[in-house]
């Protein structure tokens, strides 16, 4: 067994991923306390969802840009060039990002509105997704390429180093703006009211965690597809709530939570060859039953 | 006694509709004013005006200096966020010294040792290491009015505080919020709860989007309005705790003597009933005339 880890680990693209992986889950881990507490949970799935779409989108439009600019000229050979290099997070990033600041704004007016905003934006861009890959794709296995987005099957273990330097940097950029602000946070998302009566920019800081969701989706897309991604957000944050009792030691506990999930399932990933994302997310999940349960006993005691 | 906040003939409203016309009243240091109104009388787009999250539509708020730099200690309502929230209580203190930190990310020394004079000044010493949604709701409160202390010690404005709380833990709120008073702290609370009248050096009873009485507790207590509230909202009063009073009453050790009280308590207000309601009726009747 041992062997084979090491065997895979010798491969760079098997130790990036797990880097990649590790600050991701660390990243959604943070904001995921916050997102429950606020009620915010089911923005995260919203949001995963129109970066499913935008992903889409930017799949088709490379494609096009490529056969349009076929040819063997220097233009054509320079676009083609550049399309491969230019991440498809170009588009993705953008367009998530105003998503999350759009349902943001809806979602505050009020709740019963909010919630079937965002189930409206999330349907809406899983279809619109699915029906540009189906119709303008020129890649052989449709299902496969939607089913890998969605689910995020391999896409993991074929990162470049460009890729996980991108990871890492914003990485290391919400996990900055998190330690930064945490006090600010914790009073926005303990009492609003009470915030911004004391001069605090509520709003702003509403922004910032949108924003930084968006961010972290982005990100957490090729780690476990974008249907799994809340799992990802909610699991540690409501593992470490069943348990913990002050806002640091569930921000603490859920963060160590999250990396060792994520770490336990893409080793296990690797072993049984099962699905990187769904194996990290059981592995949430069982975490979730086990808090759930030392709760149970705590409470008996 | 100096004035901490004065309401100049102050109109609120949202886009160009009035909710509440020519307020009119003075807060000086050292005072509590009750605010008083039935729901959508506009009490909350006072709140707003007075902590100045909304602008005025004319006339103005003056703040004296300090008021103007500390703002107003807010005690907010309790959200549904906050029931089952994972913090400890003096996490939840501490961040009442939010605005002192200004940029810097984390809270300096003065701020730590203020959150825990002021848990002390409210007796929740012993809990700062509980966790917050595991409290009683009177403890709750004790804890959100020591976070509103973080903020400033010269001024709170209270948003119906004993809303939700048993007749017992009402009374002691009442009682802790009338200490801080007579150690200077102003309040401004808004209520419509009768109880709250008891403490106020001032009451401010607005209606139907305006003003209706400013002015002392005893010229309240001897107008028309102030007689007419008390009995209609005592009669309220007395009514709606009857069950809370039951379970209340194992606590109470001399069983023959707290039955006595309650059936005397259920007299009482059966009588103040009939009577609010006769009120009720007449009033009714003087509107459709």
């Amino acid at each position: 067994m041992l062997d084979k880890l090491m065997y895979y680990f010798s491969f760079p693209f098997v130790r990036y991923a797990l880097i990649v992986g590790l600050l991701i889950a660390l990243c959604s881990s943070l904001l995921g306390v916050s997102l429950v507490l606020k009620r915010f949970s089911f923005i995260g799935d919203g949001l995963s969802h129109v970066a499913f779409g935008a992903m889409s989108a930017a799949t088709v439009t490379s494609v096009g840009l490529k056969s349009a600019a076929s040819g063997n000229n220097a233009v054509a050979r320079w676009i083609t060039e550049l399309i491969d290099k230019t991440n498809s997070m170009v588009i993705i990033l953008p367009v998530t990002l105003i998503a999350a600041i759009l349902l943001l704004k809806t979602g505050q007016n009020t709740k019963i509105k909010g919630d079937a905003a965002i189930a409206m934006i999330s349907v809406s861009s899983l279809a619109i997704g699915y029906m540009l890959v189906n119709v303008f794709s020129a890649s052989a296995n449709v299902a496969g390429d939607v089913c890998s987005t969605l689910f995020g099957s391999t896409s993991i273990l074929t990162l470049t180093s460009e890729e996980v330097w991108i990871s890492a940097i914003l990485a290391v950029v919400v996990i900055g703006i998190f330690l930064i602000f945490y006090n600010k946070i914790f009073a926005v998302t303990f009492d609003e009211n009470f915030a911004r009566a004391s001069g605090v920019k509520a709003n702003a800081y509403n922004l910032l965690i949108a924003v930084i969701t968006a961010l972290i989706i982005v990100l957490a897309m090729n780690l476990v597809g974008s249907l799994l991604i809340s799992a990802l957000i909610i699991f540690p944050a409501l593992s470490a709530m069943r348990v913990f009792k002050s806002f640091r030691a569930v921000i603490i506990c859920s963060a160590l939570i999250s990396v060792i999930c994520a770490a336990a399932g893409l080793i296990a990933s690797i072993l049984f060859s099962t699905p990187v994302g769904s194996t990290i997310v059981v592995a949430d999940m069982a975490v979730f039953f086990v808090f759930c349960l030392i709760s149970k006993v705590l409470r008996r005691a | 006694m100096s004035e901490q906040l004065i309401c100049k003939n102050v109109t609120l409203g949202y886009e160009g509709s009035a909710v509440a016309e020519d307020l009119d009243f003075t807060i000086s240091e050292g005072d509590y004013l009750c605010i008083l109104g039935e729901n959508g009388s506009g009490k909350s787009t006072l709140i707003k005006a007075l902590l100045g999250l909304m602008p005025v539509m004319s006339g103005e708020i003056l703040r004296d200096s300090v008021t103007a730099a500390d703002g107003i200690g807010y005690l907010p309502q309790q959200t549904v966020v906050q029931r089952d929230f994972p913090a400890s209580v003096r996490e939840i203190v501490r961040s009442g010294c939010i605005k002192k930190c200004g940029l810097r990310p984390f809270y300096s020394k003065e701020e730590k040792a203020l959150a825990d004079t002021n848990m002390a000044r409210l007796g929740i010493s012993a809990l700062a290491g509980r966790c917050y949604r595991e409290l009683s709701g009177g403890q709750q409160q004790r804890v959100l009015l020591a976070r509103a202390l973080c903020a400033t010690g010269r001024i709170l404005l209270l948003d119906e505080p004993v809303t939700g709380l048993d007749p017992k833990a009402q009374a002691e709120l009442y009682e802790i919020i009338g200490t801080l008073n007579k150690s200077g702290v102003t309040i401004i609370m808004v209520s419509h709860d009768i109880g709250a009248v008891r403490f106020a050096s001032h009451i401010l009873h607005i209606g139907n989007g305006k003003q209706l009485f400013y002015g002392t507790k005893d010229e309240y207590l001897s107008s028309r309005l102030g007689r007419s509230f008390i009995i209609t909202e005592g009669g309220e009063a007395e009514d709606e705790p009857e069950a809370p009073a039951k379970t209340a009453a194992p606590e109470e050790k001399p069983m023959s003597s707290a039955a006595k009280a309650a059936i005397a308590a259920g007299a009482g207000a059966f009588v103040i009933g009939a009577s609010a309601s006769i009120h009720h009726y007449v009033k009714r009747g003087e509107r459709n005339a």
